[in-house]
């Protein structure tokens, strides 16, 4: 079922339609208020929010922890008892259908104001009608903007659908009031690190399990953890989804759905806040006040957004013949267990493929196409060219299976120019003339520093578009760059080269641990189809028309090779001995300051601690 | 109400005969579950009977089984799936005969026999595919020869010509078995005897000082305890099976009878086993009631399905028979509920002699088993029974469930007994309902084999199959693999959603017993006896996964030996093994069960 399509291209996706419509014609009001009767799973069981926490607390779980922790930390069973009560009071949810009626109708307002349109998927809510009846759910969306799970909650409640507990991260519970808002809307909220606190996680996981088992609500939360300032997949974390999956393999559950979401805005709401927070300025703290002052961002166009549910995904079938259950046979069920390294395993191919899924729903608007050629052209481009390159860029993404918008009976100069003008904010254009740059600089005296920041901070944003196409051309330019690095049409050597590559980016990337091979024959499969490649038995040879686009594929790759270049002359000669992990990004970033994201900077690092080229010494 | 009076259980099993002939395929049917004539139909008018004189229900017509049928199954009368009328006896491929032992057996004074219906009749067992095959005269590989061993002293001799002459033998007890124990293996090239020990049949001694009896084990469940009773005393061994199995069957597949928590399973039954063996003959020296002599030598032979040799004669325990008997119900709101009391009445060890919870499913199965109410005073108070527990007391008649007990001992007790357990399911919203739905229940259990092959005339395959399982996975393991036979059956183009069932039916201080039922129309399909089979497989699968056993007490056979290893580790099949080597190191007992 996760194994997607070898031939990508064939993909057949759902059409959208845009829910604002409706909302433009009918009171909001009246809407906030209608009568909301959601389809409910079938082996529901009835429970209010106080009997959850009482459910939780008297688990055999929880008190087998609660146990453990008091003989460990000497102190009396009651006060850790005490302790875990005060743990989900913090932690839990407290969904109250007014709050979210009040969230629809000023969100309502706020949409209206912010998209042209909201576009979903309803083959994908039928899916997931059907899903929710059946077993538990569980929702993966995509983290862009804090938008998504107001987003998400929103459209649930207008198709009539359980509104699902999500789970969020405690910065937002410091913003008072709305923090307590999101609270009843169904949020809780988990601390963003707890790595050695048994009791946390034994509450933590007992909470989510319990909703699970009971049928309390779909359970929502975003497997790359975080919101990716740089709109490329994040790595996905697998903590939450042992959690969803541990029912299953305990037999408590017959089964538990997996539905990825894919969420893509024409306009990032935190587009320039991201490229500063990569550059080194601090993300504004959430707070209620902030969030006012940037009630600015409402009176602006952010174009329209598409949310697309994805098939959902039986845990059953994607550990069919993966995870024997009767493991857990022999010791009660109660009592935690790490994952074992089958389920390790399982659990982190599982995490990428649902990733991959995501990256594969997302929608993509032309702008993406248009900030890719920029950036390969920082002088900037004519008009007519850019139009003509734009379009052929368009059928090179089509024809490997880009989930592209592109407005169907209009010119592509019309296009281009609507595009240009979403994203005003991060161009300039002049006598037919296009390039980045910074318009909204009124400064009248900058230094040069400040001068390349505020160029920096328009690369970045625009570099966040360029992003969201990088998973479409990402295995035909790894083969790209492959064939030119390896000096030989071995298809052996090609192969080696690949791997390399592939290894090294994937902290950067989406890439599915153990899928080399598949992912090489993929973009072989690709670019022979397009014909810039013959693939012999034992060569891979570049057909005479293939140039133009290799070239291209490879200036795709070129940011990422450039930064990882970077990094490693960084490390190898400036480094004093005893450089520590926190030092490391601003020293790199005073090393060479082109610009170099932080988020790149990371994965570079990671990616040469796992290959073992760095080492890490504790202090 | 047509089984016994709750005083004589003999009555309990019916008016057979005393099934001693060698032509049991006289009085029993060829390819079908138990007597001739006894069996159910939908008469003209539509209406479901049962046919014969044997048993309380002979006689009687089920008015509700027509609806419960057709709607359960989405079967129609119109549409039937009749047996093949009689054996073609051409089918039946002529024997393989080592003429030499045959000459010796005869020599010996054996009874011997390779008449081709003799033969088809001890080559298999009650599984669905052995007897759908039957009943469309599909005849497999099947023994060339039987022989009648009268005493322990035949069976000696027998054994030591099989072995001079390397034949393959097949123990062969009641014919009951549904683990492909008796199928002959496909790979087999010898001469294969089918030992059939029917003819060994007596109590041999009765010790009362120490309530003890010595019995041959060829005895049928129903004769031993008839002829028990008929001195004061009983076994009370009740397998379900019980009317058709023998002895020496229970203890090669470790038996569970349905008393078992006042006599305990068969292994707790057993004093004394005496087997012969290719190596000869394995006994204890004594008849006391323990021992630590090393590893107990009972356990190679409890449940080593015919692979070692042939258990020949057993001491057994005995009891007096109890003064009083007495059926009863609970009624529960849910199956959850109806677990969670089980639970408890296990945890304080007051479980009745018998005591089992079937899921809703299977209460309306026995709803529909009901007779024809004889009054209209009778309707009258059924109807105001359902009034009350449906709206009065507000139980969805989708979700409830029903316990069906029976107490055994001196009135006093079990009354006191009975008040115990009525008091513990009240707390977990349990209402008695009274002694009829009791016996109900208990009559499903051996009615049910004799429905299959109801249903078999009209497109409608099924089967059992059981597991024990920890008390804190009942629920979820019994919730997984009814689903999962749902879902498999759907999967496989099974086009109506079949029936898909469980009860508990034995309790242990640690776990439960849990038995499904699973039936399906397979009008459409091509193959239907291998989707079952598929189905069947996939639900063990499902059992495994969820922390059930590989079986009970219906045993290993054939069917489910690739996971014997899974089950017992490698070591463990490894000293099975060693142990089969040793015994019988020419493979002699080749029946492939187990191992």
């Amino acid at each position: 079922i996760l194994s997607y399509p070898r031939h990508p291209v064939l993909k057949k996706r759902d059409d959208f339609e845009d829910v604002l419509e409706e909302r433009r014609r009918s009171s909001d009001l009246r809407y906030a208020l209608r009568c909301y009767t959601p389809t409910l799973y079938k082996g529901l069981v009835p429970c209010k929010v106080s009997m959850l926490k009482s459910i939780v607390l008297q688990s055999d779980h929880l008190q087998c922890v609660i146990k453990q922790v008091s003989s460990e930390s000497g102190d009396s069973t009651e006060c850790v008892a005490e302790e875990a009560s005060l743990i989900l009071d913090e932690m839990a949810h407290r969904m109250q259908l007014s709050t979210v009626r009040f969230f629809v109708f000023t969100l309502s307002k706020a949409f209206k104001r912010l998209f042209r349109s909201v576009c979903v998927n309803e083959e994908g809510i039928q899916r997931l009608q059907q899903a929710v009846q059946e077993h538990p759910v569980v929702l993966l969306p995509s983290h862009r903007s804090y938008m998504d799970f107001l987003m998400m909650s929103y459209l649930l409640y207008m198709f009539d659908l359980p509104l699902p507990v999500i789970a969020a991260g405690m910065d937002f519970m410091s913003m008072k009031f709305i923090g307590e808002m999101l609270r009843m809307s169904g949020a809780f909220f988990i601390r963003r690190s707890f790595g050695g606190d048994k009791l946390y996680w034994a509450v933590f996981s007992e909470y989510v399990k319990t909703m699970l088992r009971k049928g309390y609500a779909p359970i929502e939360f975003f497997l790359e953890g975080t919101r990716s300032r740089t709109c490329k997949s994040l790595t996905p974390k697998t903590g939450l989804l042992n959690i969803v999956m541990e029912p299953f393999f305990k037999g408590e559950l017959f089964d538990v759905s997996l539905v990825p979401v894919s969420i893509s805005y024409e306009r990032v709401l935190e587009e320039s806040l991201y490229a500063r927070e990569l550059l080194g300025v601090p993300k504004p703290k959430e707070s209620t006040s902030g969030l006012l002052k940037a009630r600015r961002v409402l009176s602006e166009d952010y174009g329209s957004m598409h949310v697309y549910f994805g098939h959902p995904v039986s845990v059953r079938s994607l550990a069919e013949g993966k995870i024997k259950r009767s493991q857990y046979n022999l010791l009660p069920r109660y009592i935690p267990q790490k994952p074992s390294v089958d389920t390790h395993e399982f659990l982190n191919d599982a995490a990428f493929r649902l990733v991959r899924i995501q990256e594969e729903n997302m929608v993509l608007k032309p702008w993406v196409l248009i900030a890719t050629l920029l950036l390969q052209n920082p002088d900037g481009m004519d008009l007519s060219s850019l139009t003509e390159q734009t379009d052929w860029l368009r059928h090179l993404a089509l024809a490997f299976g880009a989930f592209l918008d592109w407005p169907d009976h209009e010119a592509c100069s019309e296009v281009i120019s609507c595009s240009l003008a979403l994203h005003r904010r991060l161009l300039s254009v002049s006598a037919g003339h296009v390039q980045l740059s910074v318009t909204d600089a009124p400064q009248v005296e900058t230094t040069p520093e400040e001068a390349v920041f505020q160029r920096a901070v328009v690369v970045l944003s625009c570099a966040s578009y360029r992003n969201q196409i990088l998973h479409v051309f990402l295995r035909p330019a790894l083969l790209a760059v492959a064939m030119q690095s390896a000096n030989s049409s071995r298809k052996d050597d090609i192969y080696n080269c690949f791997n390399f590559l592939r290894n090294m980016f994937s902290n950067e990337f989406i890439l599915c641990p153990g899928d080399s091979v598949q992912d090489f024959e993929e973009a072989c499969y690709l670019l022979m189809k397009r014909g810039v490649l013959q693939v012999l038995e034992h060569e891979i040879v570049m057909s005479a028309s293939g140039q133009s686009t290799l070239a291209f594929l490879c200036s795709v790759l070129e940011p990422f090779l450039q930064g990882y270049q970077v990094v490693c002359r960084y490390l190898c000669e400036e480094t004093n001995e005893n450089l520590t992990e926190k030092e490391f990004i601003p020293a790199v970033r005073s090393f060479c300051f082109v610009s170099l994201s932080s988020d790149l900077q990371k994965n570079a690092l990671a990616a040469l601690l796992r290959l073992k080229a760095v080492r890490k010494v504790k202090v | 109400v047509f089984l016994c009076r709750p005083l004589s259980m003999a009555s309990r099993w019916s008016l057979s005969l005393y099934l001693v002939s060698k032509c049991l395929q006289e009085i029993m049917k060829w390819n079908g579950w138990g007597y001739s004539d006894s069996r159910f139909l939908f008469n003209k008018k539509g209406q479901a009977e049962f046919t014969g004189k044997r048993y309380r229900l002979s006689g009687l017509i089920l008015p509700s089984l027509k609806d419960w049928f057709e709607g359960t199954f989405g079967a129609n009368l119109q549409h039937r799936s009749p047996a093949t009328p009689s054996l073609n006896l051409s089918a039946v491929a002529p024997p393989h005969l080592n003429q030499p032992f045959v000459e010796d057996l005869k020599a010996a004074g054996l009874s011997v026999s390779h008449d081709p219906e003799d033969r088809v009749f001890r080559a298999h067992g009650h599984c669905l595919h052995e007897v759908f095959a039957l009943r469309e005269g599909r005849i497999g590989r099947v023994p060339d020869v039987v022989v009648w061993p009268s005493c322990h002293n035949d069976v000696e001799k027998i054994v030591e010509l099989a072995c001079k002459h390397n034949v393959c033998l097949i123990p062969y007890g009641g014919g009951t078995s549904v683990s492909s124990a008796l199928e002959c293996p496909r790979e087999e090239t010898r001469s294969i005897v089918s030992l059939d020990t029917s003819q060994m049949n007596r109590i041999l001694w009765i010790d009362e000082k120490n309530l003890t009896a010595h019995v041959e084990a060829g005895i049928i469940g129903q004769d031993l305890e008839r002829q028990l009773n008929e001195r004061g005393y009983c076994t009370g061994h009740e397998p379900d099976s019980m009317e058709f199995s023998s002895l020496g069957g229970w203890v090669a597949t470790r038996a569970s009878g349905m008393k078992k928590n006042i006599y305990g399973n068969i292994e707790d039954l057993v004093v004394h086993i005496k087997m012969v063996t290719p190596r000869g003959v394995i006994e204890k020296s004594c008849l006391g009631p323990r021992m630590s002599t090393g590893p107990d030598i009972h356990h190679f032979i409890l449940g080593s399905e015919g692979t070692l040799g042939v258990v020949t004669e057993v001491t057994l325990k005995i009891r007096p028979i109890p003064e009083y008997q007495k059926y009863g119900s609970v009624v529960f709101p849910n199956f959850q509920q109806g677990v969670a009391c089980l639970r408890e009445v296990a945890r304080q060890r007051c479980a009745p002699a018998s005591i089992r919870l079937m899921d809703n499913e299977q209460f309306q199965f026995g709803h529909a088993l009901k007779p024809q109410v004889s009054s209209i005073f009778t309707s009258f108070l059924d109807g105001l029974k359902k009034f009350y527990i449906t709206k009065f007391k507000g139980f969805d008649p989708h979700h409830l469930c029903v316990a069906t007990l029976l107490f055994e001992g001196d009135r006093g007790k079990v009354l006191q007994h009975e008040k115990q357990v009525y008091d513990i399911a009240a707390k977990f919203g349990g209402l008695a309902a009274g002694e009829d739905n009791g016996q109900r229940g208990y009559m499903l259990t051996f009615v049910i084999a004799y429905l299959r092959d109801l249903g078999m005339d009209y497109y409608v395959i099924g089967e059992s199959f059981e597991t024990s399982v920890p008390w804190d996975r009942v629920l979820d393991l019994c919730r997984n693999v009814k689903e999962r036979i749902v879902r498999e059956c759907k999967e496989r183009g099974v086009q109506f959603p079949p029936l898909s069932t469980c009860r508990v039916t034995q309790t242990y201080d640690a776990g439960a017993c849990v038995y499904f039922y699973f039936a399906f129309n397979y009008r459409g399909l091509s193959d239907p006896v291998h989707i079952y089979e598929q189905v069947e497989h996939a639900a063990r699968e499902e059992i495994l996964a969820n922390g059930g056993s590989l079986s009970h007490h219906h045993g290993v056979g054939k069917l489910r030996k690739e996971w014997m290893k899974e089950s017992v580790s490698g070591v463990g099949l490894g000293m099975l093994k060693s142990v089969k080597e040793y015994v019988d190191p020419q493979n002699i007992f080749g029946n492939g069960n187990l191992l």
